[in-house]
């Protein structure tokens, strides 16, 4: 028997990353203090390099696989993958002054930014059971430990405790929920799961319990109702820099993470997880637009809004199959990779601007702090209008053609009451977001600091925002991308 | 001993986790002794399947499972320690700063 | 040609933004000479479009495309044709004029840059409304000069009534654009598309078919509901209400959204859509009574207004009616006409009252005035000119658009057409007599100002509130060279552009292909073509017609009243107290909607309250969405106590949620 090596070089960006984040460790324990300055820069530099090794190795052929065929390529990981990228990109931009601000900037942080970025690379790349689980493990102990990495606050001591305690009960939810997937189908690999043909009436019962513990899992991860008690603590508890990775690229690699499970995985069993998740989503849209309301914390007010996107995304994902309607799926599908990656910009954007008025000793989190923006600057009280409207989905902001795409979908499987529903709740929701551009350009300041942020945040936050408006008025081209994605790949 | 058995079994030391977890208002250290219980119900599960199915791949993920359950450990005793140095206490009651 | 096309809107809109954005940091100057550079473009760029319009090219396609889906295309597109291109002209040339005049009138107004901001984003608006060729985009038009309007209504927004009048105009609007989405809606379902010419080309299908759940004539919905938009934005009755609040906005907007270029969106959209009403005589019916009624009662309203702004207000519904009247008579060109003359006038006049009230100091109540003609010459004269065009002197722009109205109107078949006449007649000597009203209030007769504020009661409707009136012994002085020059350039379209275009528009074929009328049925466009022999000759016949005498009746009697015995008009009112009461509470159209729907709604709200405090044991479940809202929302966030065993369990009841699908599947 002859010797053959996997095809590494399909899997050179997750290698890149798995290597910076090595150096970083290394250099976090060994480096002079005169070179902490480059840790940004390794950093940096292995996400531009993977990016570039994404998109040279994926997409062309359509599919590719390695390792045996644990590891599959296709055309939907390289588009989360980039988006994935973006995020982080973006994240320690926008995070960098605020650490060194705080004297947090350490090789550490980056390490573990980068080790949870390979966790999210994994799951987008991953075709059998055990890779999940370790993706998925890998992303979340690296964001629990940036989530408690400023020990100066009992805040973020207790954020992290709770995310964790939290996390790993969902993460032994999730394995339980494969435990039992693995005993009624026999196979850990995702295509063989796929195909088996029929279960005996005994299996098919312990396989759907199975199922709805993992459905539970996936939940958790997107933080969906009633699995969401972690969002609102852990975002308002995070520094804002961590906050913000965790609400945009987690959020794509959890959009992964479900995606090749249940539909890639488990689409013959569709009958049993669309109505799971379907339930969830309602919920969510629900109970994060009325709680979002009642918040003064603008952090805590940003993670019900998420829960409420979140909720948008899983019913993106639970009205796919309709008797086999193939194109129907596709459609609903590619909505909801596109909510999913407008969301993630969206996060980025309104996250983007707490880093921007916030300085040492000024969190610039309560919904105050944002008093008055326009009379300090005119321009980022444009952006924050651009990102609230767009997040409200007010027609013409790319926010407005997600929720449409998706609401589209609904409506055509036939659940009409859920759209209804989802529109009035969303239109209970533009208000909590209005109020912030109200508050933004009608009251009095509280204090009158100018805005002291880096050029990069600024030049970043800037293009961030206006791609909003931007997508808004030529949605096309994304939406294309997100469909093209779906039709390569499935 | 049929699959049966060791299902039950399992699914016992997962209630008994599950629990625990949210019965237990005293001490984050118990919380910590569930999630690993939680963990070795799960490769009860897999050992079992795995042994009746007759195929290894079940007992391969066991030993990733008590690997990551380490390092899982590890990541939660750190957290539980800043914490302890911040609050003088490990109540889970007193984790109640952020709410609402 | 696209290019330029494009120039048209977005020039005005690039101004908004940077006066917008760095107004503040760009100082006053700047601001207004970008923002005005930016209309001056788009009507430089309207003027090379008109030419071009005029040798024959028009233009119809999309610019670019939004989305598609369900088969609806979403697109930005231009339909570039004459009937657009009159509406940019008049927008761009009013836009302009207005622009050149804030520089005078808010000279002394912290919010500077942010108001050159407002109007050079309405104007953006206004233009996307008008060059739309698709009902996608003139929805988007029409909501957004809306906003615009709502803006700059509650611009002094430290004002208790500006912020009434602006929460009123908002609401009255939201009624308005029910009906017009519901249109829109019924024609994206039956016609299966958004844009005006697949519609129209559909019009005849669609005049065959019923509305598929009420099983009305289809069309007559259609167009009905189009009109109920119509209605909000143009002011009808019973829509109108919001706009003399509308006045609590700065004078320049007055002249420029709610005299010549917003309020006329409606007139402007029915012309538009002529293709559709021609085939629904009931449309066209109720099109003529409610411009009929708008046209004579709001007028008589404006006898008993004591506020300047408020006249031209009351005019300015009046002169909408009429509009209105002429789109039913199925002489739309007509109704552009018209609009195109009323813009030009009723700015000026507006204008002119803007002039006065800067000289007034902010004072606004005609009783202080008096005699102002010697003081304020150049303004005396513009005005006089707007008035006479108001009035439908004979030769005069004005004259040239209401005869013409009152012709087809004349020989309108359609049911409705008597009242309609007999409305428009008597409205021409109203007009006559509360615009010369007002010209002998102002600038004749006894000189009443400086004499310490004798009537403080128009405080209470609060016209300003840094009004300070002239100190005794004070004289007012003529306006700066930027406020007057716009006047001039005003007052020139307002005595002649009604002669020199009359063939043009209303016989010549301009509006061939655009405006599209049955002749056959509806003749009363035609009925004027022969009567017409020039303009000249119709100027002529004008002095010794019926509506000629009238208006003199009706500026002999104002002379009487309030240049030779201004004592009788208070004992009058006394005498006839009943009827002076109704009109100066407007009919009692603000009383009515105050105590039926805000009042009705209360009560309603109460009604449930009440019944759900029996029914519901702990009461207040039904005591207004919002605090339901507020309250699930408090009750959400009350769910999340921090406590970890809370967390978990909520986890372990989704589960429990989660596997109860199993038996359900």
């Amino acid at each position: 028997m002859a010797l053959e090596l996997p095809n590494f070089a399909l899997l050179a960006p997750q290698i890149v990353i798995a290597l910076a984040a090595l150096v970083l460790m290394t250099a976090g324990a060994f480096a002079r203090e005169r070179w902490r300055q480059w840790n940004y820069v390794v950093a940096q530099l292995a996400v531009i390099v993977a990016t570039l090794l994404t998109v040279f190795t994926s997409g062309d052929p359509r599919v590719q696989t390695t390792f045996g065929g644990i590891f599959l390529v296709d055309w939907i990981t390289l588009v989360v993958q980039l988006f994935i990228y973006l995020s982080v990109f973006a994240a320690l931009i926008y995070g960098r002054f605020y650490l060194i601000e705080r004297g947090l900037e350490r090789a550490e942080y980056y390490a573990l930014v980068l080790l949870s970025l390979l966790g999210m690379q994994i799951l987008t790349v991953a075709n059998h059971l055990l890779l999940f689980y370790l993706g998925l493990e890998l992303m979340s102990l690296a964001l629990y430990a940036l989530v408690a990495f400023d020990r100066n606050h009992a805040l973020r001591a207790e954020a992290g405790m709770k995310y964790f305690v939290l996390g790993a009960l969902a993460s032994g939810l999730i394995l339980y929920g494969l435990s039992l997937i693995y005993g009624a189908t026999a196979t850990l690999s995702l295509p063989e799961i796929s195909s088996v043909a029929a279960l005996r009436p005994g299996d098919e019962r312990v396989f759907g319990f199975g199922l709805a513990f993992l459905v539970a899992g996936i939940a958790f991860k997107f933080g969906a109702v009633p699995f969401h008690m972690w969002v609102a603590d852990v975002y308002h508890g995070a520094p804002t820099p961590v906050t913000l990775l965790l609400a945009s690229a987690p959020k794509l690699a959890a959009f992964a993470l479900a995606f090749r499970l249940l539909v890639f995985g488990f689409f013959e069993y569709a009958h049993y997880w669309q109505p799971m998740l379907m339930v969830v989503a309602v919920a969510s849209i629900v109970l994060g637009n009325l709680a979002a309301i009642a918040q003064k914390n603008l952090k805590r007010m940003l993670a019900y809004s998420g829960i409420s996107h979140v909720g948008f995304i899983l019913l993106g994902l639970a009205v796919g199959v309709v008797e086999g309607n193939h194109q129907l799926a596709l459609n609903a599908y590619s909505a909801t990779l596109f909510y999913a990656i407008v969301y993630a910009v969206m996060s980025l954007a309104s996250f983007g601007l707490i880093l921007l008025m916030a300085r040492s000793g000024f969190e610039a989190e309560w919904l105050d702090d944002v008093k008055g923006l326009n009379q300090k600057s005119p321009w980022f009280a444009a952006m924050l209008l651009i990102t609230m409207f767009s997040l409200a989905g007010v027609p013409f902001f790319v926010g407005f053609f997600a929720k449409l795409a998706v609401l589209q979908a609904v409506v055509a499987a036939g659940y009409l009451w859920v759209a209804v529903l989802a529109v009035v709740m969303s239109l209970i929701g533009a208000f909590y977001y209005l109020r912030v551009v109200k508050l933004a350009y009608f009251d009095e300041p509280t204090e009158r600091q100018p805005l002291i942020a880096s050029s990069e945040t600024r030049v970043l936050l800037s293009g961030n925002a206006l791609a909003l408006a931007l997508f808004g008025l030529m949605p096309q081209g994304l939406m294309s991308l997100a469909a093209y994605a779906m039709i390569a790949s499935l | 001993m049929t699959l049966t058995h060791y299902l039950l079994l399992a699914g016992a030391l997962f209630v008994i986790s599950v629990v625990g977890i949210f019965l237990n208002r005293k001490n984050l250290i118990v919380l910590l002794m569930c999630i690993e219980l939680m963990l070795l119900a799960v490769n009860t599960n897999f050992i079992a399947f795995s042994h009746f199915l007759g195929d290894i791949h079940g007992q391969v993920f066991v030993f990733f499972i008590l690997t990551v359950a380490a390092a899982e450990a590890g990541i939660g005793l750190a957290i539980l320690v800043v914490l302890f140095r911040h609050r003088q206490s490990i109540h889970v009651d007193d984790l109640t700063e952020l709410r609402g | 040609m696209k290019l330029l096309y494009t120039v048209v809107p977005f020039a005005p809109l690039v101004g908004a933004i940077v006066a917008g954005l760095w107004g503040n940091r760009l100082g006053r100057t700047a601001t207004h000479r970008i923002t005005i550079l930016g209309v001056l473009i788009a009507f430089l760029a309207s003027v090379a479009i008109f030419f071009d319009v005029h040798n024959g090219n028009t233009f119809n396609g999309p610019l670019y495309t939004w989305g598609t889906s369900d088969g609806l295309t979403f697109e930005v597109g231009f339909l570039i044709d004459s009937l657009t291109v009159t509406m940019m002209l008049v927008v761009t040339f009013v836009s302009l004029m207005v622009h050149i005049y804030t520089i005078g009138y808010m000279a002394d107004d912290p919010g500077y840059c942010r108001f050159f901001s407002y109007i050079s984003l309405f104007t953006f608006s206004m233009l996307m409304l008008v060059m739309s060729n698709n009902f996608l985009q003139l929805f988007f038009g029409w909501e957004a000069v809306g906003l615009v309007s709502y803006l700059l209504i509650g611009f002094w927004y430290t004002r208790p009534t500006a912020i009434y009048a602006n929460l009123k105009a908002f609401l009255v609007n939201r009624v308005g654009d029910f009906g017009f989405l519901l249109g829109i809606g019924l024609i994206a379902a039956y016609a299966g598309t958004l844009d005006y010419a697949e519609t129209f080309a559909q019009a005849e299908k669609l005049a065959t078919m019923n509305e598929a759940v009420t099983g009305w004539p289809l069309i007559t919905a259609i167009c009905i509901a189009l009109f109920i938009g119509a209605m909000g934005k143009s002011a009808q009755v019973p829509l109108h209400v919001w706009l003399p609040d509308s006045m609590e906005g700065p004078t320049p907007i007055s002249a420029l959204i709610h005299a010549a270029t917003m309020v006329t969106a409606g007139i402007f959209m029915v012309a538009r859509m002529s293709p559709l009403f021609e085939l629904s005589d009931t449309a066209l019916s109720f099109v003529l009574v409610i411009g009929a009624t708008t046209a004579f009662f709001m007028g008589i309203l404006g006898i008993v207004q004591s506020d300047i702004k408020r006249v031209v207000a009351y005019s300015t519904l009046s002169q909408l009616g009429y509009m209105t009247v002429a789109l039913g008579a199925s002489a739309y060109s007509v109704a552009i006409f018209h609009l195109m003359t009323h813009a030009f006038f009723k700015a000026l006049l507006f204008l002119s009252a803007g002039s006065v009230i800067i000289a007034m100091h902010h004072d606004q109540d005609m009783r202080n005035m008096g005699g102002l003609w010697k003081y304020l010459p150049v303004t005396w004269l513009t005005a006089l000119i707007g008035a006479l065009a108001l009035i439908g002197t004979p030769f005069t722009s004005g004259f040239y658009s209401k005869d013409s109205i009152l012709i087809a109107v004349a020989h309108a078949q359609i049911p409705g057409a008597t009242y309609a006449y007999f409305c428009v007649m008597a409205g021409v000597f109203v007009t006559a007599f509360y615009t010369f009203r007002m010209i002998f209030l102002v600038f004749h007769g006894k000189e009443r100002f400086g004499q310490a504020h004798a009537h403080h009661d128009h405080a209470a409707h609060g016209s300003d509130d840094h009004h300070h009136g002239l100190a005794p012994g004070e004289k007012p002085h003529e306006s700066p060279k930027v406020v007057t020059v716009p006047l001039v350039l005003l007052a020139i379209p307002s005595l002649l552009i009604g002669a020199f275009t009359i063939d043009a528009m209303l016989f010549g074929g301009w509006f061939a292909n655009v405006i599209f009328v049955d002749e056959a049925r509806h003749g009363s466009i035609a009925a004027l073509r022969e009567e017409f022999h020039g303009a000249l000759a119709m100027g002529l016949h004008g002095l010794t017609s019926l509506p000629f005498f009238i208006a003199l009746a009706g500026v002999a009697l104002a002379a009487f009243f309030y240049l030779v015995r201004p004592d009788l008009p208070d004992r009058i009112a006394a005498r006839v107290r009943w009827l002076y009461t109704i009109l100066v509470n407007h009919y009692y159209f603000d009383r009515f909607n105050e105590i039926v729907f805000a009042g009705g709604a209360r009560r309603l709200g109460r009604w449930l309250w009440q019944i759900g405090d029996r029914t519901v044991i702990d009461g207040a479940m039904v005591n207004g969405s919002a605090q339901i809202v507020g309250e699930v929302a408090e009750a959400g966030a009350a769910l999340q106590s921090g406590r970890l065993y809370h967390y978990a369990f909520s986890m372990i009841l989704g589960i429990a949620v989660l596997l109860l699908f199993l038996y359900l599947v």
